[in-house]
């Protein structure tokens, strides 16, 4: 040992035969072991990096930007930064009447009308008819374009193409709040009418922690049934809680459907019972309830597997010193098993509930109209409105949500205590 | 010498039977009366019914059929965390999210006990154990040995007159097993309390027990002190299962009470001492511990019949010598013989005349 603290041209240094300070040599080596092991890993990091982050960067950077507007209308936006909020005069009418020529030439009215529709909804029009007559107009511009659409003096629009003129912007964000800049520049809530994104975030975050919660009391029973039955019955048990694995996610939603429905099994069984009447069939489907039931099923292994792996390492001997001590059942349970589950609890609870957050197809399928989540929305702006930006910025903060409740996990109960398996 | 307590039937075992499948007995019309301040040991080999017996005494198992009375009171209805039975467990079961003091004090809360005087008992049954510095530590951070101590100390914290103990030493190496050996017996004796203690360790089952009941096929086979188990088995089980012993088949040529002759198989007469065998012309089995087997004609004990062996093998063990004869026909005959100043080292192959006390070769049924 001491001879790695000496000189090197100390005689006591060891030596490979080539006389190589073995130090150095071990260096070399393990170096070389690093490097080749980190080849063989490179395929997995660029497919990761590809497919993973570049594709969320690009969102987060989405989010921040549009450039349909900015991109389109040079000359506004040189207006717009050389008076800031000053009223639009002769000049800035010329400049929108230039860039209006411009983008018939270039058929871009059409993107530069959607930017602003997404801030004042109505408005696409407005500029596609008047990059249509954009050729023929005559100085003064301001009387021209006032001439084609009074609307061109509303002052809101103005806003609206003032702050559209950056393309980095924190509309979106804005807008997923259920915030909008008002006529006077300033953030108020928008319309009672149009607030949804809020509204749709608490209830996505209230229906995960109920179906997480859900899971859970179903769960716990069958995890601890699998640890403690004998192998042969624990391995069909385990089969069953694997079935839907197995199965297609859409056969079984769709199979919800058909027991759910109002004309469904579970209905006719109840009629047929005499619990309810024809007339007071349970509405079950397209809406809460049917969401937080189909996805309660679909998310049980998820919290079933992780429970099970923390649960078969407890051996009954715990149990039976604590009720050898003195402790009836339930504080065996209590105080004994249930704080050596906590982490398979913690495992289980965050692997379903961050599942749940994003849900998408089964809420899409059952959960009619007030049972979709907010991963809903982000769909209905990648694919309908076509606003992508808004979707990834109400993705943005579904990530940004996600990783809050990690930190905070990590820091009440702790990662290293996870157990997934 | 062995302390003989006064067997006043604290805890009883009354015609109890046990059956998981209710088609196989485990444990076969068990009856057994263990004296208050006893230390008794269950042996056997595993599957012999001795952890069965513990498990219902503790509670986790019920008898298919019998009474099992403790004081006096049956306890055959009363659930395990009534019964203010002591436990230690093989692997421990030191619950593992709590620390030392946390592990002591849970039976003393679930009692209810106020906090002075969980204290109070804690620090007691610690010091008791000298690991009182250790009280902070959760027992994952003890050794082996340390986790035995403090499962001792939480089955004694709330002072049962009763301790089960199910192979508590079972995972310990050999030095520390022996040292808390006698760590549980000096407990034991300056405590007062009444150890039933299972092990398939006979070593440890002589070394402790006030008195030891063999255990083999559900049955008790032989309940006796140590000395007596070791020196007078009862049946050929006994024999075989305590300690090592050496076997010769052989008739029943002349029996006069307690003395017989037995003809071999090859033809030799031995002496020996009927244990369950009357009749002449009986087969039987005679069993001789290799210690008592003398093969120095100086020193032949009387009354002994000396027959020719051959020397097959020897063995230099340190403090003993232990070489293999051929006797009779058989070459696993063995002898021990103590490392003294001057001792034989016999060599293979070499002839030699053995002998021995016909009361240290018991004449049993095969």
């Amino acid at each position: 040992m001491a001879a790695t603290d000496t000189q090197p041209d100390d005689p006591q240094v060891l030596r490979t035969v080539d006389g190589v300070p073995l130090k150095t040599a071990l260096a070399v080596a393990s170096r070389r072991a690093r490097i080749r092991a980190f080849f063989l890993v490179v395929p997995l990091l660029v497919f990761i990096l590809l497919t993973f982050a570049v594709p969320i960067g690009q969102m987060l950077s989405r989010s921040f930007t549009d450039d349909k507007f900015s991109a389109n209308m040079v000359e506004l936006g040189k207006w717009f930064d050389a008076n800031g909020k000053a009223a639009p005069d002769e000049a800035a009418y010329a400049a929108l009447a230039a860039d209006l020529k411009t983008a018939s030439e270039e058929k871009t009215a059409g993107n530069i009308g959607t930017r602003i529709n997404y801030e004042l909804p109505g408005t696409r029009s407005l500029f596609t008819s008047a990059a249509r007559k954009a050729k023929d107009l005559e100085p003064p511009f301001k009387e021209a374009i006032l001439a084609l659409d009074p609307q061109w003096a509303r002052a809101d629009l103005w806003a609206a193409m003032r702050s559209a003129s950056a393309a980095a912007t924190l509309n979106f964000y804005q807008a997923a709040l259920d915030r909008q800049i008002g006529a006077d520049g300033n953030f108020e809530a928008a319309p009672e009418n149009v607030q949804i994104y809020v509204k749709l975030f608490i209830r996505t975050f209230v229906m995960s922690v109920v179906i997480t919660g859900l899971c859970l009391l179903l769960g716990f029973p069958v995890a601890h049934l699998l640890a403690v039955l004998p192998l042969r019955h624990a391995s069909l048990l385990m089969i069953l809680v694997l079935l839907p694995f197995w199965t297609s996610l859409l056969v079984r939603t769709t199979s919800w459907m058909v027991l759910l429905q109002s004309q469904g099994v579970v209905n006719d069984l109840l009629v047929a019972l005499g619990v309810i009447t024809t007339d007071g069939r349970l509405e079950m489907m397209y809406n809460q309830t049917g969401t937080i039931i189909a996805m309660t099923h679909i998310l049980l292994p998820f919290m079933i597997l992780p429970l099970y792996s923390v649960m078969k390492t407890i051996p009954p001997s715990y149990a039976r010193a604590a009720r050898s001590l003195g402790a009836t059942s339930w504080t065996t349970f209590r105080r004994i098993y249930l704080p050596q589950t906590v982490s398979g609890i913690g495992a289980g609870g965050i692997l379903c509930f961050i599942l749940a957050v994003g849900y998408y197809i089964t809420p899409a399928l059952v959960g009619g109209a007030d049972g979709t989540l907010i991963s809903n929305q982000i769909a209905f702006h990648m694919q309908k409105s076509l606003n992508w930006s808004l979707a990834a910025a109400l993705a943005a903060m579904l990530l940004a949500a996600v990783l809050i409740l990690y930190w905070a996990y990590d820091r009440l109960v702790g990662i290293d205590n996870m157990k997934l398996g | 010498m062995v302390k003989q307590p006064q067997n006043d039937g604290f805890v009883v075992f009354d015609h109890v039977q046990k059956s998981y499948d209710g088609e196989t007995l485990v444990v076969k019309d068990l009856n057994l009366s263990i004296g208050k301040g006893e230390f008794l040991t269950m042996l056997g080999p595993s599957g012999s019914g001795k952890t069965t017996c513990l498990m219902m005494l503790a509670g986790f198992e019920t008898a298919t059929s019998g009474d099992i009375r403790l004081d006096g009171r049956p306890i055959n209805s009363v659930p395990p965390h009534k019964r203010g039975i002591g436990m230690v467990f093989q692997n421990y079961a030191l619950f593992p999210h709590m620390t030392v003091g946390e592990n002591l004090a849970f039976p003393l809360e679930v009692r209810g006990m106020g906090k002075d005087e969980r204290e109070t008992k804690i620090k007691r049954a610690l010091d008791m154990v000298q690991m009182y510095d250790f009280i902070n530590r959760r027992p994952a951070q003890l050794s082996g040995g340390q986790q035995q101590r403090i499962a001792l100390a939480r089955a004694l914290v709330f002072d049962p007159s009763l301790v089960l103990m199910d192979e508590p030493l079972g995972a310990l190496d050999k030095q520390l097993r022996e040292h808390m050996q006698f760590e549980i017996k000096h407990l034991h004796e300056s405590l007062g309390i009444t150890v039933v203690y299972v092990t398939h360790d006979q070593g440890e089952a002589l070394t402790m027990s006030d008195r030891v009941a063999v255990f083999n096929d559900g049955r008790i086979q032989q309940l006796a002190p140590p000395d007596e188990l070791y020196e007078r088995p009862d049946n050929a089980f006994v024999a075989q299962f305590i300690g090592e012993n050496n076997k010769l088949e052989g008739v029943i040529e002349t029996i006069n009470g307690a003395e017989a002759e037995v003809r071999l198989g090859t033809g030799e007469l031995i002496a020996a001492t009927p244990v369950n065998v009357s009749k002449k012309g009986e087969k039987v089995l005679v069993s001789i511990r290799p210690e008592r087997v003398e093969f120095k004609p100086e020193m032949m004990p009387p009354g002994a019949h000396m027959i020719d062996a051959e020397v097959m093998e020897f063995i230099y063990m340190g403090d003993l010598f232990r070489t293999r004869l051929r006797v009779a026909g058989h070459d696993d005959f063995v002898i021990k013989s103590r490392n003294t100043q001057g001792q034989t080292m016999l060599r293979p192959g070499e002839k030699i005349k053995i002998g021995w006390s016909p009361a240290d070769a018991r004449a049993l049924q095969p």
